[in-house]
Parts: C-alpha cells; structure tokens; sequence
C-alpha cells in the first residue's frame, strides 16, 4: 500500500458501503443477531445503541490496529476481548454519568456488547491485519450497517407494534384507532425481530442477486 | 507472522492487564460523583413521581424540598424509630431482612392543594433484576394516590413497560385494604382485572415474571406498613 493513499480512495470508501448493503453484518453474515432481536422493540434504545456499539467498535479496532504487530497470536482473542469489555465498561459509566436516563433504557443490553459477534469479528478479521485508518472506516461502516437493520426493524416494531414512533403516538393523532384497527402485540415480542429480519434478507436478496448461494 | 516468546506473553499481557485496570478504575473514580448524584436526584424524582407530580432533573432538588414536608422511619410494628435518616435507608439491604427488623421510611407531603399524602417506598425482585418503585397513600391510609415503579433490568419493552405512565395509572385510587380492614395488596392479574375491583390492575402482555415480582414486593413491603397505617386510621 502507498504512503500516499488518499484518506477517502475508492477502496476504503468500500470499507464503509459495504457493510451497508452487500456486506451487512446482520442481514449478510448472520452476526449480532441476538441484540438485533432484543433492542428492536422502541426506535430510541435502538439508536442509543447503535451509537454505543459504534463507540466500542471503533475504539477497539483502532486500538487492535495499533497493537496488531505486537500481539502475540496465541493470546490474540483473550487481548481482543479485554479491549473489548474495558471499553464497553467505560461506555456503560459514562452513560450512567451523563446519559443516565438512556442507560437505564438500555438497561442489560449496554453490557452485553462485549458478547456482540460483530465486534469481536471485525478485530480478528479485519484490525489485526490492517492499518488503523482503514481499520477505523471499517468500524464506522460495520456499526453502521448493524445500526441500519436496527433502525429499520425497530421502526416496524414499534410502528405496528405500540403504534408510536420515538414514543410519539402517531397512529393515535392520524385517527387510526377510530377506524377499528388495533396494536399487534406480537410484533413487540422477539420472534417478530427475527420474522422482521427475515422479510429484510429477502427483499435484499431479491434486489441484489449476487448474495444468493449457488445451491 | 511473528514468534513470541512465552516472557514476551507474559510480560504484555501483564502491561495490558494494568494499564486496563488503571484505565478503569480512573474512570470509575472521575464518575463516581456524577453517578450519585444522578440517582439521588432519581430518587427525589420517582419520590415525587408517586404523588404525580412530574419534575425535570434540573428541578427536582428543589421541588422535593417543596413537597415533602417530613420523613421518618418506623418499624413493623407501627412505631416511629428515632435516629435514622430516611432518606438514607437502603432499601436493596432492608428487605434482606426479616421483617420485623427492617425500618420502613415514611415521606410525608403536603400538595398545593393543602390535602397530605403519605408516601412509601416499595422494592424487591422482578425477573432479571430488582424492581423498586414509591406508591402513596391518602390520608386515610388506604386509597392510593399514586405509584411509580421502576427497574433495573428488566427486558425493554415487555417487563421495563411497569416503569411507564399507562401501567403505574391503574394504581391511582385503588385500595389496599377490603371493607372488613384485611389487608389484600394490590393484585396484577394476567389477562386483566374485573373491571372495577378496587384490589387489582392489569399485568403487561409479555412482561408475565416482571408482573408477578413486582406484585410479591408491593405485598412485601406494604405488609411491614399494616400496623403504622392501622394505627394512623384509628386516631382519625
């Protein structure tokens, strides 16, 4: 790689693209599934999320990046997973200082990023071998592309499901209600999530052929 | 790649281990303060969340010390316990205590209205975690007057819905005591109480452990009040 490789080339453009779309963490490789079924259920906790798992992820992979060189291999997934959990330990303080009504949302879910399989995949897949910034772009493309799903199905979820939108009665104001309509509580339930998931891997995969496995 | 010595392991996952630790700790220190402070003033607000009235973090401090005119403590057997702060009672330890060893604080609040209420705290377990909250009383002892509840753990959505307004709203005027003065609780029935039983509110879809723990807490803690409030209802 040249020294002089401009910060934004074609290629770690890539880095943040596709994770969006072809290479999505959830809806492509299947990871992060759990928290993606578990947060989903409000619009806000969602984002507070997704901004978490963006905090520990680009920390993590700078930090992986840097050291990559001097990790010893036999001991790379134990050092990976300190990084990892003394990061989301710091997040989780540091919403409890400032963000205190979020982090009680968030309630289990702030610490349990550390068992999020997206993290720990982009450090031994991608940091170890790669500089810290394409590393760092990386990371924002890859929470990205999970935060993205979150969105999408927690915005279903509580659309349909509690008929609110970042707590916001909408379906209340347009007088839906009065026509006889009614909240589906099973789509606050998780076995929605993943139904919901399920729907946005299709309408992926019928747009976009290529991820389609040959049998 | 490269090969590494078993010291060169040692020696780095020493290093990482103590700057992580030094880290951490560092943070847990700076924070500590603001964290606190950040649950009193929860506390302040969910104490004031039980006689509905809602006040912003920013004003909370001041508005306590607005609406609550006294606090105290008393024990299980109706009598007041001198010397101990109730605001400072931690709850998470009293209720590992039997009963008749447990001190019960008690705020008293004088509205603008210039009727008293009487507030208590309530907590105990709910499915993941603990779940706490202050429900208040009129001044017959009897009726509530509000309730709120929250939690630490439990799954948003489905058992955090117990910390919302639609589900405390069910507690306001309900009663805790049957005609003859037995003392029933508050049930939360799953699948919805009989339209006006003055004893029970509806549970939350989904949310079934949640529900049940935190009808176990209230029949808990209200049971260590029974012989204040009896005593307080025979004076009238």
């Amino acid at each position: 790689m040249s020294e002089k490789e401009p910060l934004f080339s074609s290629k770690n453009l890539r880095l943040i693209t596709d994770p969006l779309n072809t290479n999505n963490p959830i809806t492509v490789q299947v990871l992060g599934i759990c928290s993606a079924l578990a947060i989903t259920v409000k619009l806000e906790p969602a984002i507070v999320m997704t901004l978490s798992v963006m905090a520990v992820l680009v920390v993590a992979n700078v930090v992986i990046s840097l050291l990559r060189k001097s990790i010893p291999p036999r001991i790379r997934i134990i050092v990976q997973l300190v990084v990892i959990a003394s990061m989301v330990i710091l997040v989780d303080q540091v919403l409890k200082a400032f963000a205190y009504d979020v982090s009680k949302q968030l309630s289990v879910f702030v610490g349990l990023i550390i068992t999020n399989c997206i993290i720990m995949g982009r450090l031994e897949a991608f940091a170890m071998a790669n500089k810290p910034w394409p590393s760092f772009l990386d990371a924002i493309g890859n929470a990205s592309g999970y935060g993205l799903i979150l969105i999408i199905v927690a915005f279903f979820r509580e659309l349909l499901g509690s008929g609110t939108l970042f707590g916001y009665p909408v379906l209340e104001k347009i007088g839906l209600y009065k026509t006889g309509y009614e909240n589906n509580g099973l789509m606050i339930l998780p076995p929605m999530a993943l139904i919901t998931i399920g729907i946005i891997i299709w309408v992926q995969r019928s747009k976009n052929r290529e991820l389609i496995e040959e049998k | 790649m490269r090969d590494f010595s078993n010291r060169y392991i040692f020696v780095f996952s020493t290093v990482l281990i103590v700057v992580v630790a030094v880290l951490l700790s560092a943070a847990a220190m700076l924070l500590q303060p603001l964290q606190q402070r950040n649950v009193e003033i929860e506390k302040k607000q969910s104490i004031l969340a039980s006689i509905n009235i809602e006040a912003s973090r920013k004003d909370a401090e001041k508005m306590y010390d607005k609406y609550i005119t006294s606090s105290f403590v008393v024990n299980a057997k109706g009598d007041k316990v001198e010397g101990v702060d109730a605001f400072g009672v931690d709850m998470a330890a009293e209720i590992r205590k039997p009963l008749d060893e447990r001190n019960f604080p008690v705020y008293v609040s004088t509205l603008d209205d210039g009727s008293s209420k009487v507030i208590v705290p309530v907590r105990g377990k709910g499915l993941w975690g603990p779940v706490y909250g202050y429900i208040s009383f009129n001044d017959d002892y009897n009726t509530i007057f509000g309730a709120t509840f929250n939690h630490d753990k439990e799954t948003p959505g489905l058992g955090a819905e117990i910390a919302t307004r639609a589900f405390q709203k069910q507690f306001d005027g309900k009663k805790i005591f049957d005609d003859q003065g037995n003392f029933t609780s508050i049930l939360i029935r799953k699948g919805g109480a009989a339209p006006g039983d003055p004893h029970a509110v509806d549970a939350i879809s989904g949310g079934t452990l949640t529900s049940k723990g935190l009808e176990a807490t209230i029949k808990d803690c209200l049971s260590g009040y029974i012989a204040y409030f009896k005593k307080q209802q025979e004076q009238k």
